[in-house]
């Protein structure tokens, strides 16, 4: 079990109201590679806060402490596409905490690991040439889009409302796998494919407000696997939908972290959700990470009263009812 | 004579050319004191019911009964003094409220608006309708964006038992909540019940919170009614495909948690 993620005495605060709030508290965690773990906590908890800071996705004004070391394997290489300035080789720099460690690893050496990302990055291989393999050091940092994939609770908000929902995807694929359109395109029809939209093909050109949430939720997954990231973070991901269809999202999140070797942090208030996905449960409160365990440890022997009082507050089908009299 | 008589009640819309029928034929009851949920998946008509019957919407055909009154024929002083005993809470208390509002103003305009008190009795009134819903008195000059979720809803049931009703609507009234805090307001909702025998319409997509809470469900798909009967009975053995569905989809932790 190798960590994808060094979580280490994170803490975060946000100026709220000229005072400053502390919604995460020297948090220290791993994220095991390839592992489904779930982050739980109710509002407040600081479980968003979390999974942004490990998307590198806060806000400027945000304070960070801390340090988070990536363990990325090098197995991507693509050039930026090159509409976009060359930054690249000084991307590994940014942030990077953990570069130069004992375990970082060369990316040379392990670029034909390409064709493990999916049948269509392997065909675009032929366009590494150019250098791009060695900035992929293990232990840079993550490029949020291409090595985390981020989904998040309203997909209204997160899909641009006036853009084809095929071309939201390809864009994903253009910018960060150095594909041109019609192959970025192609790879969205695939990728359409693979959340199991009911018509693929008409879904293409659709736009979000056509489809049902369910449907705009599975384009936003779509979207977010589309550069094949390492790291697959949604964030209550699934709050907005109904039992029904959050059923079916949690089966497709499921399926597709299986299939393409993703690590998955799912953040959710629902405990009970979280288990049936998850193999470590993380439950946070105020900021503090409160246990973190194997999720069948954490559901059958909580060791903190808060975890006991979450799965005692869960109503699932078998608790007890509350009322305690008929009407007269 | 039931509190709440729905009959046939349909409500059509036209989207793209297209008339979709939001809810279809659908009839129930609900006796005094007594809570009826009514759940189903998204767009199974449960909130186009909710609006049917507190008239924010018209039907296209149907009989709405409150009170032994035909209450879609009602208009004027008649509704506006029929609508005091039907009440309403939604999932987001916040935009349920005037934003500038205190706790006390949000109280004090159904108690001047149905002039149910003076001026002079309405601060004491409020105070009391604070202490029936677990909130303390201090509470009253707080901004209603100040104070927690759970205290916002507190208020909004706090508003809607002013005005002494006999059924409320919850429209997923807990749905918004943190675990912790839904448990004290369904135990409130029941509290209330008991005392008053406030009758409830509980409308939710969560059939663990249904079943916990509903004497009678009504499980609906689109628009129209899958089954219903005791919410446990129901909940515990579905008939409907629907039904089967609903269940089968909820988590659970027993599945882990023997």
């Amino acid at each position: 079990m190798s960590a994808l993620a060094e979580i280490r005495d994170l803490s975060v605060r946000y100026i709220s109201d000229g005072g400053e709030v502390s919604a995460l508290k020297r948090i220290s965690l791993d994220v095991v590679a390839g592992e489904r773990l779930a982050i739980i906590g109710e509002s407040g908890s600081g479980k968003s806060t979390l999974a942004l800071a490990i998307a590198g996705l806060l806000p400027g004004s945000a304070t960070i402490e801390g340090r988070i070391g990536w363990q990325f394997q090098a197995s991507r290489s693509f050039p930026p596409p090159s509409v976009l300035p060359d930054i690249s080789p000084t991307r590994g720099e940014i942030g990077s905490v953990a570069a130069g460690s004992p375990s970082a690893r060369s990316a040379i050496g392990e670029a034909g690991n390409d064709s493990l990302i999916s049948p269509l990055v392997g065909e675009m291989s032929g366009r590494t040439e150019g250098g791009a393999v060695e900035r992929r050091l293990s232990g840079a940092s993550p490029i949020p889009g291409r090595d985390i994939g981020f989904v998040f609770q309203d997909p209204s908000a997160s899909l641009d409302p006036v853009m084809t929902v095929d071309k939201q995807i390809a864009e994903v694929a253009r910018t960060h796998l150095g594909l041109d359109w019609p192959q970025a395109y192609a790879r969205a029809k695939h990728l359409l494919g693979r959340v199991r939209l009911p018509d693929p093909q008409a879904a293409m050109h659709a736009f979000p407000h056509q489809l049902s949430g369910g449907q705009k939720q599975r384009v936003a997954i779509a979207a977010a696997i589309a550069a094949g990231p390492k790291l697959l973070i949604a964030d209550e991901a699934t709050s907005a939908l109904d039992t029904i269809v959050q059923a079916e999202i949690v089966s497709l999140i499921r399926q597709l972290v299986a299939e393409d070797g993703m690590t998955l942090l799912f953040i959710s208030h629902d405990i009970a959700l979280a288990a049936e996905l998850a193999e470590r449960l993380a439950v946070f409160r105020h900021g503090g990470l409160v246990e973190i365990g194997a999720t069948e440890q954490i559901v059958t022997a909580p060791r903190q009263p808060y975890t006991r009082a979450l799965l005692d507050a869960h109503l699932g089908l078998d608790a007890a009812p509350l009322l305690r009299q008929a009407p007269a | 004579m039931s509190l709440l008589a729905v009959r046939d009640l349909t409500k059509r819309y036209r989207r793209g050319g297209k008339t979709i029928a939001a809810v279809d034929g659908v009839s129930f009851a609900i006796e005094p004191g007594e809570t009826l949920a009514l759940a189903g998946p998204s767009g199974s008509g449960k909130s186009t019911i909710a609006r049917l019957v507190l008239r924010l919407i018209e039907p296209d055909a149907g009989s709405v009964q409150f009170e032994g009154d035909d209450f879609l024929a009602l208009s004027g002083t008649a509704l506006r003094s029929k609508r005091a005993r039907l009440q309403m809470v939604f999932q987001d208390p916040l935009s349920a409220f005037n934003p500038r509002a205190t706790v006390a103003r949000a109280l004090d305009d159904p108690l001047r608006i149905h002039a149910i008190a003076s001026s002079a009795e309405r601060p004491a009134r409020i105070a009391a309708l604070l202490e029936r819903v677990g909130l303390a008195a201090d509470l009253a000059p707080r901004a209603i964006h100040e104070i927690s979720g759970g205290q916002r809803q507190r208020v909004a049931i706090a508003r809607a038992i002013a005005t002494n009703p006999s059924l409320i609507v919850l429209d997923e009234a807990v749905s918004a909540l943190d675990v912790s805090v839904r448990g004290q307001i369904l135990e409130l909702l029941l509290d209330l019940q008991a005392r008053e025998r406030i009758a409830y319409l509980f409308i939710s997509h969560d059939l663990g919170v249904v079943r916990a809470i509903a004497h009678r469900l009504v499980l609906l798909d689109t628009g129209r009614i899958a089954e219903s009967g005791d919410a446990r009975a129901v909940i515990d053995a579905p008939q409907s495909a629907i039904g089967k569905a609903l269940v089968a989809a909820a988590p659970r932790l027993n599945r882990i948690r023997p």
